[in-house]
């Protein structure tokens, strides 16, 4: 580690926070229905989709309209992703895909999750990585905000039954936030040095006289929604390490910022519909912080390079090179990481499961933590409420009173909604991969023997679960078993967990807003914050220590021991 | 029924919007401000396409300096169920994925190292990169190499230290990124010098 390298992290980590200050404000204007720049094309939504946007509606509608659109999108998707092979802007001539692979592909953009059990520049067409893909990539992202946007409602006012309408939500996130910051980004991106074209392949002569085919394709514009929509699945097999979709390092550093803005945005926007800024900042701070230390984390554990190649003779003072590319610096690959797996993205820009034992053991804590810090769009700020609500239970349980937070009282009904929420990741995840290691079908899919291959198998499902999509890629993903298994676990964790969230606002939003009294406790301040911190640590991460300590901590021990498998 | 309908505009619309629309209009822009770059920043020598700037081509001979190791594969030519080594195939962009205890990387890593020279060797020179396409090597991973291709070239080891000066690119601005050596270029300059 560096002062250099810790100036980067802090100079992007800086950026963007200050740029979620005001992105914050603006969103919560679009969801007030304040911004109307592209009105003409938003009324044309609602008149052909025949939807009032001022209709309020009930959690179960606000719910059924959320299932409705992802149930469509999945259809299209998965039809689109069959038929790749006979539809239009395939000058590669990519056949369609297999119905397990297909499936998995369309859950897995559907939720946000963007797990990608095939490989961009050989299985997929130009249609079906800009009208299928990126489609996705933009509308699972809207789903997300706008129900973080019906979720904060809930907290805003008391006594309603309304949390907003999602047909006006899902359209105005989409035309008002993603889709400018998504065209400007992509410029950016194509300056830096990321194709934009609809060319065939280019095919080269090296100076050796090889032949050498280079993928070309719509990039830029794709790569730009799948970080600021925290999705995360490459154009290219290789994600973001691709020198077409990470030219260098300031294409990384934006992504870095892409990827955190609008989950760190969405705290403050959070703020602002319940009326109190610095409710969100005290979620935002949390974030931040548990952010900050992964990155340390990861960067340390890399920096110290690998004691088994020191020991052959490898200079460690680069760190562990091996699945990481020069151009990023191991400061940038650090923070990608910790923000990439932080914020439920998955895009990566250097091989998690060549990291050392601990640095890859960070990410894949950083996931099963609950995908809150910061999480994905939307899914951070409403999987950090249930925290919060669970954090305030805590606190009214020490002193005995019931808790209150943001003036809702929080009853048994609300506590049982938020536990059978929080107790989907584990069971999806822990479910899985016990069952999956002792599975002949599911154990020949691991690559790497000892530790190391229980620790794919358990990054796998906790990626699906957790909505992420990163990956170890050692595992061989495209198989019936863990096709279907993975794509299960992607729904669960996806709508098994919003679900019971919607119905929670549902709950609060009716209940009566109570002022602020002696005996209530702030929810603002730094002793908040450290208990959310510690509830998030105790609640989301205790559960999944065994299954760590018998993956990465043992391997940890057994490199120290200068063991290999 | 009620929500099939907004269900279906909402799909439709934006994959007419996001998914035709938007990218049609960026790659027009794009192509015309910035055809370079859209294009994939491809390099031409004596009007042929050698490469593009930005990915890493494979060197063996002792006349070039060379990239990092590569773990891209091919399908076999003899079987196309199996796959075979190939370096730098730019057409399917891949990693080892090997774990940090894993016996085979610590085998392949182990071979390089020997056949390196003198330790301790930068890690970048023996370890797979995470695409299979870097275009990087790191500066004290080009200085190893400069005696080798100065001596096969008969050029003066100064000469050739200068040509790896010029393909060196600092951290943007001071700060962020690592030091890097574009091989292509730096093996372009060299073919310029004689």
């Amino acid at each position: 580690m560096t002062l250099l390298g810790w100036a980067q992290i802090a100079l992007v980590l800086a950026l963007t926070v200050a740029a979620a200050v005001p992105l914050g404000r603006y969103i919560a204007a679009v969801a007030g229905g304040h911004v109307t720049w592209l009105r003409p094309v938003e009324a044309l939504f609602y008149r052909a989709g025949g939807i009032d946007p001022e209709r309020g509606q009930d959690w179960k509608s606000y719910a059924l309209a959320m299932l409705a659109v992802n149930a469509a999108g999945f259809v299209l998707l998965f039809a689109i992703l069959r038929l790749q092979g006979v539809l239009p802007l395939n000058p590669q001539g990519v056949s369609g895909m297999s119905s397990w692979l297909a499936f998995n592909t369309a859950v897995s953009f559907v939720t946000n999750t963007n797990w990608q059990a095939y490989s961009g520049e050989v299985a997929a067409s130009y249609l079906s990585q800009m009208a299928g893909l990126a489609v996705q990539n933009f509308l699972s992202a809207a789903t997300g905000i706008a129900l973080a946007l019906a979720v904060s409602r809930a907290f805003a006012r008391g006594g309603v039954r309304e949390l907003g309408n999602f047909w006006a939500d899902l359209t105005r996130v989409t035309l008002y936030v993603l889709l400018p910051l998504a065209v400007v980004l992509g410029f950016a991106f194509v300056a830096l040095g990321m194709p934009q074209t609809f060319a065939d392949y280019a095919t080269a002569t090296t100076l050796e006289g090889a032949e050498q085919t280079v993928p070309l394709g719509p990039v830029a514009f794709q790569v730009a929604i799948k970080h600021l929509g925290t999705n995360g699945g490459g154009f290219f097999g290789v994600n973001s390490l691709h020198p077409f979709e990470g030219p260098d390092a300031i294409a990384t550093a934006l992504q870095i910022w892409a990827q955190a803005v609008i989950p760190f945005a969405l705290c403050l926007t959070f703020g602002r519909i319940v009326g109190d800024i610095r409710q969100g900042r005290a979620l935002l701070a949390v974030m931040v912080g548990f952010v900050v230390v992964a990155t340390a984390a990861i960067y340390a554990a890399e920096a110290a390079g690998n004691p088994l190649m020191t020991a052959m003779g490898v200079d460690p003072a680069m760190g562990n090179m091996e699945g990481k590319d020069l151009r990023f610096g191991l400061p940038l690959v650090a923070l990608f990481t910790a923000t990439t797996t932080g914020a439920s993205c998955g895009a990566v820009n250097a091989m998690l499961d060549s990291f050392t034992p601990l640095g890859g053991m960070v990410p894949l804590f950083l996931i099963q933590l609950g995908e809150v810090l910061p999480g994905g769009v939307g899914s951070g700020l409403y999987g950090m409420l249930v925290f919060a609500l669970l954090a305030v239970f805590v606190a009214g349980l020490m002193v005995g009173r019931t808790p209150e937070y943001l003036g809702k009282k929080v009853q048994a009904r609300e506590i049982k909604l938020a536990m059978l929420a929080v107790l989907i990741l584990p069971t999806a995840i822990l479910g899985f991969t016990a069952v999956s290691l002792v599975l002949p079908a599911a154990v020949s899919s691991i690559q790497d023997a000892g530790p190391h291959g229980l620790s794919e198998m358990l990054y796998a499902y906790t990626s699906a679960a957790g909505n992420n999509g990163s990956a170890f890629g050692g595992l061989t993903a495209d198989t019936p078993w863990l096709n279907t298994t993975l794509g299960i676990a992607m729904l669960l964790g996806r709508f098994a967990f919003v679900v019971p969230v919607l119905a929670i606002a549902g709950s609060l939003a009716a209940k009566a807003k109570a002022s602020e009294g002696a005996g209530t406790f702030p929810t603002h301040g730094p002793l908040f914050a450290g208990l959310l911190a510690g509830v998030i640590l105790i609640l989301g991460g205790l559960q999944f220590l065994p299954s760590l300590t018998l993956g990465p901590i043992a391997e940890h021990f057994t490199m120290l021991a200068g063991k290999s498998f | 029924m009620s929500i099939l309908r907004p269900a279906a505009t909402v799909v439709l619309g934006f994959t007419l919007l996001l998914g035709l629309a938007a990218p049609a209009v960026m790659t027009t822009v794009a192509g015309a401000v910035m055809p370079r770059q859209a294009g994939g920043s491809l390099i031409e020598r004596d009007g042929r396409v050698i490469g593009s700037a930005l990915i890493g081509q494979n060197f063996t001979g002792e006349r070039y300096f060379h990239p990092r190791p590569s773990a891209t594969s091919a399908p076999d030519p003899q079987d196309s169920s199996k796959t075979v080594d190939a370096p730098y195939n730019a057409a399917a962009s891949a990693a080892s994925q090997r774990g940090p205890t894993s016996q085979a990387l610590l085998d392949a890593v182990k071979e390089r190292v020997a056949e390196a020279g003198s330790a301790p060797v930068p890690a970048d020179a023996v370890t797979a990169s995470g695409s299979g396409l870097d275009p990087d090597i790191s500066p004290e991973n080009a200085a190893r190499q400069v005696a080798r291709v100065a001596r096969v070239r008969g050029l003066p080891e100064e000469r050739v230290r200068a040509l790896v000066d010029a393909s060196t690119a600092g951290p943007w601005l001071g700060i962020l990124g690592a030091p890097r050596v574009n091989v292509l270029r730096l093996n372009l300059a060299l073919d310029s010098a004689g």
